[in-house]
């Protein structure tokens, strides 16, 4: 019951007329920047962040949670029309969505991959109205040493659940750890790893970061490779599926969701990991697997719904726990502490208008997406025809623009350059950067909880395992390793990534 | 010795130096090193466990990953050659092209002002395209530019110059925003 008056109070808040308008124009950028390959919600995100400064901070995240599921749904319209994945997250969707395209029924895959989703935010809404504040009441109860342990485990279990070298992953989060510790030492006043220059006594902004690593490189990466993009633009007419196709779905749809909202809420899983997954299972339970990769309906419909379920339900640690789980939420928490809100359970309880308006503005922001994207289809068609050449220097100077306003210093614009190197380095490398930012954001909340919990067990490291929630995060965490290095499970977690 | 995954190999030996480069900053070096007068590498306090300074935590996560770079390298010995373990080449161009119009962005921006560092930055990383033409940047250039100065400066009215700094230009309106 008390849920249900949170919820109401939510949507008072999500329906003002400046929370919609906002909720409004973070769908729409999503589904812009979902639509453009080349760019993706966490280097939007970063460029947006000063943009949000005039805002309210419940207006700002509102806008920024759109941009954040507004990409998932513009991802899908590229996969299907493109062959090209607007977000890693549509990457299976290609698979039958684009094979139903090239038969004529690109309208109907754009139709079932809308209304899947949208049932399965919908879904996941719920699910975090109803998840989240148990959790965060459990959270409030934890010690430093209960909090240094769930962020090893939860930075563990991000890694072990994303596709690419476990070692080189850990490695990536260590990187990202001591990134985070670039500044002033609040306990001592020491400025670390600083160098004598001003700029670098806060630290390495955040967008500064994910800008130069996972904008700039990327920009150069697709220079590199040239523009060679089709576009399919045929057939796209007769959105809406028939009644045979929503009940051939539906099943796919419902399993969709289920597996996306959970894998979602897990640290790491989030969107790519639910359509990967959901996408294999269909296959294994149809009745004739050899459809798949034709342009079967259920091959949209799944992962679809999988990728956004999990986009919504991936906000649940960090609305309870003030732990990311992906890139994006880990800017959504640099977002959250330049508004001067401090991420953690007591979210719920200090701020309720800023929780409950934003998962209520999910739910309308969802709706709006299926209204927005069916009869406005083909204005993003037009856009996909644009070519690189126009798109990469308004890019270049959005981000260039965005990183300066930060905090009006132009060294970071020469820093940001400078991570878009490293960022550009590790592509050549193939180094997966995604674990970086996560490491990023939580080493000086890691080193606080650390230092806390040692000093109260006066040096003795056995307190982590002598408190029990530690002790069984820690041993979770172990597990997931073990299990993960295990040679049946190794092979079986490359097999979901390859699938298709 | 033959190097199986060459990618891995020097990803682990870059993850290992830069994990003996954070550590090493953070202990330090015994009385420092004399550069020019000031001395560097004195290293953060160490502490005790239930004590930390301000060295200990970064010493030993700098530690760990000069580990796992080893690890990481040390495992691409053995592995048997493949196709996707060789290095990739860098492609110079763009990087060179793009990264160098950012850098010039940042250090014209105070003195040409958004507009004229924007234009800079357009051209500039429009070199480093394929096919480069010269009206189709500085056209892109102009429209840009003045979109971002409608978006940015006179929309959200961030703090950013927008003219370059010369008393000429003092006399318009929007320059002195």
């Amino acid at each position: 019951m008390e849920t249900l008056h949170h919820l109401a109070e939510g949507f008072q808040i999500a329906l003002t007329m400046q929370n919609i308008f906002y909720a409004f124009v973070g769908c729409m950028l999503g589904t812009l920047i979902g639509v453009l390959p080349g760019i993706g919600p966490v280097a939007t995100i970063a460029m947006l962040l000063p943009a949000t400064f005039v805002l309210h901070p419940v207006s700002a995240l509102i806008m920024l949670a759109g941009i954040y599921y507004g990409a998932q749904y513009g991802g899908s319209t590229t996969a299907i029309l493109v062959n090209l994945p607007g977000e890693v997250s549509s990457v299976v969707t290609c698979l039958d969505g684009y094979q139903m395209a090239r038969k004529g029924q690109a309208g109907k895959a754009l139709g079932i991959a809308a209304l899947g989703s949208f049932f399965a935010g919908s879904v996941a809404t719920v699910l975090i109205a109803g998840f989240a504040p148990p959790l965060a009441e459990l959270a409030l109860k934890f010690g430093p040493s209960d909090y240094f342990s769930l962020m090893v485990l939860g930075l563990i279990a991000a890694v072990v659940l994303a596709h690419g070298s476990l070692i080189k992953a850990i490695a990536m989060i260590i990187l990202g750890l001591l990134l985070g510790l670039v500044g002033t030492d609040v306990n001592s006043g020491v400025a670390r790893y600083s160098f004598n220059m001003p700029e670098l006594i806060d630290g390495v902004g955040i967008g500064t970061v994910a800008m130069g690593v996972f904008g700039f490189s990327e920009i150069i990466r697709n220079l590199e490779l040239g523009d060679a993009r089709e576009v399919f633009t045929k057939g796209v007419s007769g959105l809406l599926p028939n009644w045979k196709d929503i009940k051939q779905s539906a099943g796919a749809v419902v399993r969709g969701t289920i597996i996306g909202s959970a894998l979602g809420i897990l640290p790491g899983g989030g969107p790519i990991l639910g359509s990967f997954s959901a996408y294999t299972l269909e296959k294994k339970l149809a009745k004739d697997p050899s459809r798949f990769g034709k342009g079967a309906i259920e091959g949209v419909a799944a992962p679809e719904s999988a990728n956004n379920a999990a986009a919504q339900t991936s906000f649940i640690p960090l609305l309870t726990l003030g732990i990311p789980c992906t890139p994006t939420m880990a800017l959504m928490i640099g977002a959250m502490i330049i508004h001067g809100i401090q991420p953690g359970p007591q979210i719920m309880t200090a701020r309720p208008d800023l929780f409950w308006g934003m998962i209520a503005s999910m739910w309308i922001g969802n709706f709006m997406l299926v209204i927005l994207n069916l009869p406005l289809i083909g204005m993003w068609v037009k856009l996909l025809t644009v070519k690189y050449d126009y798109l990469f220097p308004a890019i270049l100077i959005f981000c260039c623009v965005g990183v300066y306003s930060i905090n009006n210093a132009p060294m970071d614009v020469l820093l940001a350059a400078l991570f878009g190197f490293i960022g550009y380095a590790f592509i050549k490398f193939s180094m997966e950067p995604a674990p970086l930012l996560l490491g990023y954001v939580l080493g000086p909340m890691m080193e606080e909880n650390l230092r806390r919990a040692l000093l109260l067990s006066r040096g003795d490291a056995m307190v982590f395992i002598e408190r029990p929630i530690s002790r069984y995060l820690l041993i979770v965490a172990l597990l997931l390793l073990v299990l993960v290095m295990a040679p049946a499970i190794k092979k079986k977690r490359e097999e979901v990534f390859v699938e298709g | 010795m033959k190097i199986g995954h060459p990618k891995n190999f020097w990803g682990g030996v870059i993850f290992a130096a830069l994990g003996a480069l954070f550590a090493i900053i953070a202990r330090g070096v015994a009385g420092g090193i004399n550069v020019f007068g000031t001395p560097i590498l004195t290293g953060y306090e160490m502490g005790t466990p239930a004590r930390m300074g301000p060295g200990f935590f970064p010493f030993w996560l700098g530690v760990i990953l000069a580990g796992l770079g080893i690890a990481i390298s040390v495992t691409a010995l053995g592995k048997a050659a493949s196709d996707d373990g060789k290095l990739e080449r860098f492609h110079w161009k763009p990087l060179f092209f793009v990264l160098g119009a950012i850098v010039l962005f940042g250090v014209l921006l105070k003195a040409l002002g958004m507009v004229g560092a924007g234009m800079v930055l357009i051209v500039g990383a429009g070199l480093g395209a394929h096919d480069f033409s010269l009206k189709r940047s500085v056209l892109l250039g102009l429209f840009l530019v003045v979109f971002s100065a409608l978006v940015f400066v006179i929309g959200l009215k961030l703090p950013i110059p927008l003219c370059p700094d010369l008393d000429a230009f003092q006399s318009i309106r929007l320059c002195r925003a």
